[in-house]
């Protein structure tokens, strides 16, 4: 593969706005989905609204936010509330999007960032669910960044903290969770995929610029559900680039 | 109602809402001088194994400058509401803590907690009980309320569910599996605000977090904040007042005690500083000489502050949109 004058995580930023409409509400963390955030609003998203975890809603993300709860997280925004309140807006079904990441992810979408190995005496002790769970649970879809590979992409997570689809088609119903929510997309820097309507399992679709389909199943370590078509990711474009390098990380913190 | 599933995780702090309310009617309601310095206030309202919480977390309007002098003064078998970047960190670092419910221990954009991992990993954090973040806030919202439970719908279907201390009911009104988290009552909580006058009312700017919540589920609450004022700066804006006085039980003035994280609208928060206990603590020896450096070293925060040095906090302050040259 040719240089491609762009980063992954620039790609990864990229494809995640793309995903983003307009005048729809978004729970954002720190990090990619912030800058995907940040950069959905400034081409085809304006009225995207953000919601962070400790209260910020509604914020202009002309500083990036370090921290969940900082103050860029409410600057200039509509409302500074607290924690309960935004997750019970996500319960009551206010909340379209939310974004997660994991140390690792499953056929099913479930999520783990709570340990590797066993929970009692873990190999690695992780950071937990913070807030991650209860996007998995309430929001209506969601979308998980990951970098590809077959220690992340695995058939079983050794702790399930957030939930996919769990166990396959109506498991999220039977336990409680709202109907209706779950999984959407996964953005990796290989490829773009979804779940099958009807067995809820991972499914390509679209391989990212200059990527196999062959890549992506070497390194994913399940099987993929068939994808009826596979499309080819558009690369990042010049504006999305410039916007990203040059208003909305400035000082580098992330890319 | 009838139990569907349980929790496995032991319930490290049950409810009583009986014992609370009697705790609640013995507190006074006199309005009295409750200004103290950490060193007090830790003192009298501290004790081995308590049952401790704070907020809001890490970095931002952390109450740093009373986790430092807890730290001071030790205190055993700590058991931690565990939202936490680096307050419960440091307690981590001086191995404090020998319990916790547990959400979200990490350093945000520095990663995993170091501290977190060889304190669990080495078996010295023995009990981790799991939750979502607001599986946990609305723990702290049910014993605000007064109830022993509040209903939820995250959780749900998880491992941590499996190893938290929740449980799922079938619902008295649908029919539908709906979870249930019990009221967390807090022995003692340390919280940081912008201002509280002497007896405890007090304001804070901008996000809540979960002061609203946590500061009704303690027995004994301790408030730091940046300024003490006049009550008359309350009573003219009384609707900005999130934590009532008759909560409180000692006030603290700490400007900067938020330090090394932010507060806002009056200091950013010191990057280089929190990347220094980002590297520190990545070996015992680096978590000691650091705790040596800026926690037993220093006297008291006024001390922590001196070391710090005011070239350094003038900068936070100027680095405020709006308050720079």
């Amino acid at each position: 593969m040719s240089e491609p004058g762009y980063k992954p995580t620039e790609l990864l930023i990229c494809s995640a706005a793309r995903l983003m409409t307009d005048n729809t509400t978004v729970f954002v963390g720190t990090g990619i989905p912030m800058l995907a955030a940040a950069l959905a609003q400034k081409m085809h998203a304006p009225s995207l609204m953000t919601i962070f975890e400790f209260g910020g809603t509604g914020a202009i993300l002309d500083d990036l936010p370090i921290a969940v709860g900082g103050r860029r997280t409410f600057h200039r925004a509509l409302a500074a509330a607290g924690i309960c309140d935004v997750i019970e807006a996500a319960q009551r079904g206010c909340v379209e999007y939310g974004f997660l990441g994991g140390a690792q992810i499953d056929p099913f979408g479930n999520l783990n960032s709570t340990v590797i190995g066993d929970h009692d005496h873990p190999k690695v002790r992780l950071p937990g669910s913070g807030g991650a769970n209860d996007v998995g649970s309430q929001c209506w879809r969601t979308i998980a960044i990951m970098r590809h590979g077959t220690q992340r992409f695995v058939p079983k997570v050794d702790f399930l903290t957030t939930p996919g689809y769990l166990d396959g088609p109506g498991a999220r119903e039977a336990a409680g969770l709202p109907a209706g929510t779950g999984p959407y997309r996964v953005v990796t820097d290989l490829a773009i995929l979804g779940y099958h309507p009807e067995s809820r399992r991972m499914m390509l679709v679209a391989t990212q610029p200059g990527v196999s389909v062959e890549q992506v199943e070497e390194n994913t370590g399940f099987e993929l559900a068939p994808a009826e078509t596979v499309e080819q990711a558009a690369p990042p474009t010049p504006e999305e680039l410039r916007l990203l390098r040059d208003e909305i990380d400035r000082d580098r913190l992330y890319i | 109602m009838e139990i569907l599933e349980s929790g496995l995780g032991p319930m490290l702090q049950p409810p009583d809402l009986d014992a609370f309310r009697e705790w609640n009617r013995s507190k006074p309601k006199a309005l009295l001088d409750k200004r103290m310095s950490e060193r007090e206030a830790i003192q009298r309202f501290v004790q081995d194994g308590d049952y401790l919480g704070t907020e809001l977390y890490g970095s931002v309007r952390a109450p740093m400058s009373l986790v430092r002098e807890l730290i001071r003064q030790g205190r055993k078998g700590l058991r931690v509401a565990g939202q936490s970047v680096l307050e419960i960190d440091l307690l981590l670092g001086a191995s404090m803590v020998t319990a916790t419910d547990f959400t979200y221990i990490g350093l945000e954009l520095y990663g995993v907690s170091n501290v977190l991992r060889r304190e669990v990993e080495g078996g010295n954090l023995q009990q981790v009980v799991e939750w979502s973040n607001a599986g946990l806030a609305w723990r702290f919202k049910a014993a605000a309320m007064g109830v022993p439970f509040l209903p939820m719908r995250s959780m749900l279907g998880t491992d941590t569910f499996n190893y938290s201390a929740a449980k799922v009911v079938e619902c008295p009104f649908t029919g539908k599996p709906i979870g249930l988290v019990p009221a967390l009552i807090l022995d003692v909580g340390l919280i940081h605000v912008h201002r509280a006058d002497k007896h405890g009312n007090a304001q804070i700017d901008g996000i809540s977090g979960f002061a609203y919540e946590m500061s009704r589920a303690c027995r004994r609450l301790i408030l730091s904040a940046e300024e003490i004022v006049d009550t008359d700066v309350i009573r003219a804006a009384p609707d900005r007042t999130i934590i009532p006085y008759y909560l409180v039980d000692a006030v603290v003035e700490a400007p900067f005690g938020s330090h090394p994280g932010e507060m806002c609208y009056l200091y950013e928060r010191d990057e280089p500083g929190i990347k220094e206990w980002v590297e520190a603590s990545k070996t015992p020896e680096g978590t000691r000489q650091y705790l040596d450096r800026y926690v037993y070293g220093p006297a008291d925060h006024a001390a922590y502050l001196e070391v710090i040095g005011q070239t350094r906090l003038t900068e936070l302050q100027a680095m405020v949109p709006g308050r720079g040259g």
